[in-house]
C-alpha cells in the first residue's frame, strides 16, 4: 500500500471545502464519468430510475438500451475486450440483477473488466422480500470478482472508485455494485480526487515478477532443446504490448508457438512460428508438441481442462514454467516447476532483458530437429476439408470469410458451439482484441449481444458474428438493439439445423442417439432481418457463397448472412474427453477406431 | 514437489476486513470449490481499524492446500493469509461448555474426570454439572468421550482458534 494514502487525505484540510454535495445517481455519473466512462449498455427499472433520470441530464455518458440485461453483460464484454476498458452494464434490481448473472459469470470465467450496477429496494426495504427484491450481492458473490452493497451516501464514491480499481487490476474481473434506491435519491459527498488513493489502497495485486524467478525461468529456457510458448489470454489482457513482446520473444528463440483459445491473436496466424489453437479441437502440431516438449513456457494460461485432455497423460516429460499474474492459476490443474507470478507484459520485458544480458542463443541443432519433427506433425494437414459439390461445408464458408475480409479492420465474436471452434480454426487473427468469444462458460447466446459492444466501441470497423443458428435464437431479440442503433454488424449465421456441438457428441458418445438437438421450427432468417429493418441473405450453395459475403460486408446496417451448411459435418481435429493430446481423432475415419472410454464418458 | 496423495490438516489464519458478507465470501469458497471445512472461528480482533481474525481448520493435499492459501489471498477484503500448520509449531486451543445430567458414582466420576482435564465447573444442579474445558481439539474429544459414557451429554464447542509461537507477528493489515 502506498504509505502517503492517508497524508494525502489528511492532508487537505482544504478537503472539507472541496467536498460537494450531489443526489446519489447524479454522484454515481460524475464518478463514473472520472472513471472515463463513456458507454453504459443497460435496461431500466423501478430501483434506478433515478440513475436514468440524472442520465437524461447528462450529455457525456452514452446510454445503449439493450433488450435483454443478460445481453447488456455480453455488450460490456464485447466493449471491453476490444478495447481494453472497462465495460459498464446499469440494471435494475431482482430480475435485472438475476437476468445479468450468466453475463456476469462469463466475465468472471474470461477475465473480463465489467462494472455491473444493479438497483436495489430502498435499504429500510431490504430483507423484506419487498417487490423485485432479490439477494443480488448473495446472488452474485460466486459470480463476481467483487461485490459491493451500498448502504451509506458517504461511501458511494470510494465504492465506484475501489470497484473500477478491482475490476481492472491483477486478473481481471466483473463487479457488482448494488445501489438501494434511497442511496440513489439522498444527497452524498462528492471529493475531487482526493480520495483515490485511499479507496484504491487494499486492493493492490503484484504485476512486477520475481526476478530470481525470471532468471531461474532464463537458466530453463538457455536448456531447452525441445521448447514450446504456450500462450493465452493473459496476454491479450495485459494489453497490446504484451503481443508485440510476445512476438519479439517468438523471433528471439525461432521456438514454436501455440496459443488458447482465449490467446489467439497474440502472435500473428501468419507466423512461422504459429503452431495453430490447442487443446480439445486444436491442431494435430500444437497439440503433439505440447505432448512431446521437454520445456514449456506458459505465458499467461491457465492449463484449463480444455486444453489439457487427460491431466495424466499431459505433456509428461517436460519442465513447466508458468507466467500469470493471479498466483491461484499455478498448480490448481496441473503441477509446475516454476511459477513467475506478474503482469505479462512485465513478465516478457523482464525475460527479454534477462535473455539479452545472458546473451541467449537458442540450440541451434536440437531446435532444428525439434523444428523437422514438428514439420512432418504438420504435413498431416489435420485441419484440411474437401469442398465440393454444391453444399457448403462450414469450415470453407469461414475460411473464405476470413480470406474475404483480410484488407479489411475486422472484429469476430462468436456464439458457442461447432461454429466457433471452425472460426478458431479457420479465421486468421493477426493482432489481439479482435476475437471475442466466450471460452471458459461457453455461453450460447454471447456472440450477437459481444458484437453490437464491440461496434458501439469502434463504430467504424467491420464487426462479424460468426454464429450457429441456436445460439443465434438463444439472445436474438438483440436484433432490435442493432435496429435502434443502426449497428452494422454482420451476422454469419453457419446454418446446420442442429445444436452441431450437441450432435457430434451424441454421434461420437451416445450411439448416435439425436436427443432434442435438432433445431426445429427455425425462422426464415430473411424474413427475420426483414421485420428489423435489416438485411437478410441466404447462400443456399457453394456457388452463391462469394457473393452473400461481398454483399453482407457491401451492404450498409445489420446484415443476416444464413449460411446453409453440410448438416452432418463434425468438428475435427478433436481430443475426445479423457483422453490425452496424443491420442486425438483427425477426422470421421478415426472415430469408429477410437471409441471413448467410459471414464471419457462422464466428462464434458 | 511433496507427496500429493497424503491428506494433510492445516491451521490457518485469515486477517480480513470486518465488513459485511465476509465470512459469506471466505465460507462460499471453501463449499464452491468443494475445500474441507473442519472448523471456523472469527471474532473482530482490531476494532480501531475494523479487522477481523478467521482460524480456519481445514484438510487436503499439499495441492489443495496451496490452492485455498491462494484462492483466500485473492478476495479483496483479505488482507493476509497465513498457513500456520507450514512453518511454526502452531499454539491452537478450543473452547468447550460440556453439559453432563447423571446421578450417583457416575456423578462422582464425572467431577473427577473434570479435575484430571482442569476443567472449570460453571453451574451445578442436584443432577447436572456444566464444565467449561479448553485445550487442543483432541483434549476437548477426550473430555467429551469421557463424559459421554457418564450420562446424557450436550456441548457447545468454539472450534480452533490458533497463533503461532515465537517472537513474530502472524498476520499485518495491508
Amino acid at each position: 500500500m502506498p504509505k502517503s494514502a492517508p497524508a494525502t487525505e489528511d492532508a487537505g484540510t482544504s478537503a472539507a471545502a472541496t467536498t460537494t454535495m450531489m443526489p446519489g445517481a447524479e454522484l454515481l455519473l460524475k464518478a463514473l464519468e472520472d472513471e472515463g466512462v463513456e458507454v453504459v449498455f443497460g435496461y431500466p427499472g423501478g430501483a434506478v430510475l433515478p440513475i436514468y433520470d440524472a442520465l437524461f441530464k447528462n450529455n457525456k455518458i452514452k446510454h445503449i438500451l439493450v433488450r435483454h440485461e443478460q445481453a447488456a453483460v455480453h455488450a460490456a464484454e464485447g466493449y471491453a475486450r476490444s478495447t481494453g476498458k472497462t465495460g459498464v452494464v446499469l440494471v435494475t434490481s431482482g430480475p435485472g440483477a438475476t437476468n445479468a448473472v450468466t453475463g456476469l459469470t462469463d466475465a468472471l470465467m474470461d477475465s473480463v473488466p465489467v462494472v455491473c450496477l444493479t438497483g436495489q429496494v430502498p435499504t429500510h426495504l431490504i430483507g423484506n422480500d419487498a417487490f423485485q427484491e432479490a439477494d443480488t450481492t448473495g446472488i452474485t458473490r460466486a459470480c463476481t470478482k467483487h461485490n459491493y452493497l451500498v448502504k451509506e451516501g458517504g461511501k458511494l464514491q470510494s465504492t465506484v472508485i475501489e470497484a473500477f480499481h478491482v475490476a481492472a487490476s491483477g486478473r481481471p474481473g466483473p463487479v457488482l455494485i448494488d445501489l438501494p434506491k434511497d442511496i440513489l435519491m439522498k444527497e452524498a459527498p462528492y471529493q475531487k480526487e482526493a480520495i483515490r488513493a485511499s479507496a484504491t489502497a487494499r486492493y493492490q495485486p503484484a504485476t512486477e515478477p520475481d526476478p530470481a524467478a525470471i532468471s531461474a525461468a532464463v537458466d530453463m529456457m538457455i536448456r531447452a532443446e525441445r521448447p514450446v510458448i504456450y500462450g493465452g489470454g493473459g496476454l491479450i489482457n495485459s494489453g497490446p504490448r504484451a503481443s508485440e513482446l510476445l512476438t519479439d520473444l517468438v523471433h528471439m528463440t525461432g521456438w514454436p508457438t501455440t496459443l488458447t483459445l482465449m490467446g489467439l491473436g497474440a502472435l500473428s496466424a501468419a507466423d512461422k512460428h504459429f503452431l495453430g489453437m490447442l487443446g480439445m479441437h486444436g491442431t494435430y502440431e500444437a497439440n503433439l508438441a505440447m505432448h512431446g516438449c521437454d520445456l514449456m513456457l506458459n505465458l499467461g494460461a491457465r492449463f484449463d481442462d480444455r486444453v489439457t485432455g487427460l491431466i495424466s497423460g499431459f505433456s509428461p516429460n517436460s519442465t513447466k514454467i508458468h507466467c500469470d499474474i493471479d498466483p491461484s492459476s499455478v498448480n490448481k490443474n496441473v503441477a509446475v516447476d516454476l511459477a513467475v507470478i506478474g503482469d505479462a507484459t512485465k513478465i516478457l520485458e523482464a525475460l527479454i532483458a534477462e535473455m539479452k544480458k545472458r546473451k541467449f542463443k537458442p540450440h541451434k541443432t536440437s531446435l532444428d530437429k525439434w523444428w523437422s519433427q514438428i514439420e512432418v506433425w504438420r504435413k498431416r494437414d489435420c485441419l484440411r476439408f474437401n469442398q465440393t459439390g454444391s453444399i457448403i461445408k462450414p469450415q470453407h464458408a469461414i475460411k473464405r470469410l476470413c480470406e474475404m475480409t483480410a484488407e479489411r479492420d475486422v472484429y469476430v465474436t462468436t456464439e458457442v458451439g461447432q461454429h466457433q471452434m471452425w472460426a478458431a480454426q479457420y479465421f486468421d487473427f493477426h493482432l489481439p482484441n479482435r476475437w471475442m468469444t466466450s471460452g471458459g462458460l461457453g455461453t450460447m447466446g454471447y456472440g450477437l449481444p459481444a458484437a453490437l459492444g464491440v461496434q458501439v466501441a469502434h463504430p467504424g470497423a467491420t464487426v462479424i458474428d460468426i454464429a450457429g443458428e441456436a445460439s443465434f435464437m438463444m439472445n436474438m431479440q438483440e436484433l432490435s438493439t442493432l435496429s435502434q442503433y443502426n449497428l452494422p454488424v454482420k451476422m454469419f449465421i453457419i446454418n446446420n439445423e442442429w445444436m452441431g456441438m450437441v450432435r457430434q457428441w451424441q454421434e461420437l458418445i451416445h450411439g448416435g442417439r439425436y436427443s432434442e438437438s435438432y433445431s426445429a421450427s427455425l425462422p426464415d432468417f430473411r424474413k427475420l432481418a426483414d421485420t428489423f429493418n435489416m438485411t437478410g441473405l441466404v447462400a443456399q450453395s457453394s456457388d452463391d457463397l462469394d457473393s452473400v459475403i461481398t454483399q453482407m460486408l457491401d451492404t450498409p446496417g445489420p446484415v443476416i448472412a444464413d449460411i446453409r451448411v453440410a448438416k452432418e459435418e463434425n468438428c475435427f481435429p478433436m481430443i475426445p474427453s479423457g483422453a490425452a493430446h496424443n491420442d486425438m481423432l483427425l477426422g470421421p475415419e478415426d472415430q469408429a477406431e477410437k471409441p471413448v472410454s467410459e471414464e471419457g464418458m462422464v466428462l464434458v | 514437489m511433496k507427496d500429493n496423495s497424503v491428506i494433510e490438516r492445516h491451521i490457518m489464519s485469515v486477517l480480513v476486513d470486518n465488513e459485511p458478507g465476509v465470512l459469506a465470501r471466505v465460507i462460499g469458497l471453501f463449499s464452491g470449490r468443494g475445500y474441507n471445512i473442519e472448523s471456523l472461528t472469527v471474532s473482530e480482533t482490531d476494532p480501531e481499524r475494523a479487522l477481523s481474525r478467521i482460524s480456519i481448520v481445514t484438510s487436503g493435499t499439499p495441492m489443495v492446500i496451496e490452492q485455498i492459501k491462494a484462492q483466500l489471498a485473492r478476495l479483496v477484503p483479505i488482507h493476509a493469509v497465513r498457513d500456520l500448520t507450514e512453518h511454526d509449531v502452531a499454539i491452537e486451543r478450543e473452547l468447550a461448555l460440556v453439559k453432563i445430567i447423571n446421578h450417583g458414582e457416575e456423578r462422582i466420576e464425572a467431577l473427577r474426570i473434570a479435575d484430571t482435564f482442569r476443567a472449570r465447573t460453571l453451574d451445578s444442579t442436584l443432577d447436572s454439572f456444566v464444565f467449561e474445558v479448553t485445550g487442543n481439539s483432541s483434549k476437548v474429544d477426550a473430555f467429551v468421550n469421557l463424559m459421554r459414557s457418564l450420562g446424557s451429554v450436550e456441548v457447545a464447542r468454539t472450534g480452533v482458534s490458533a497463533i503461532s509461537r515465537g517472537n513474530n507477528i502472524d498476520l499485518e493489515a495491508k
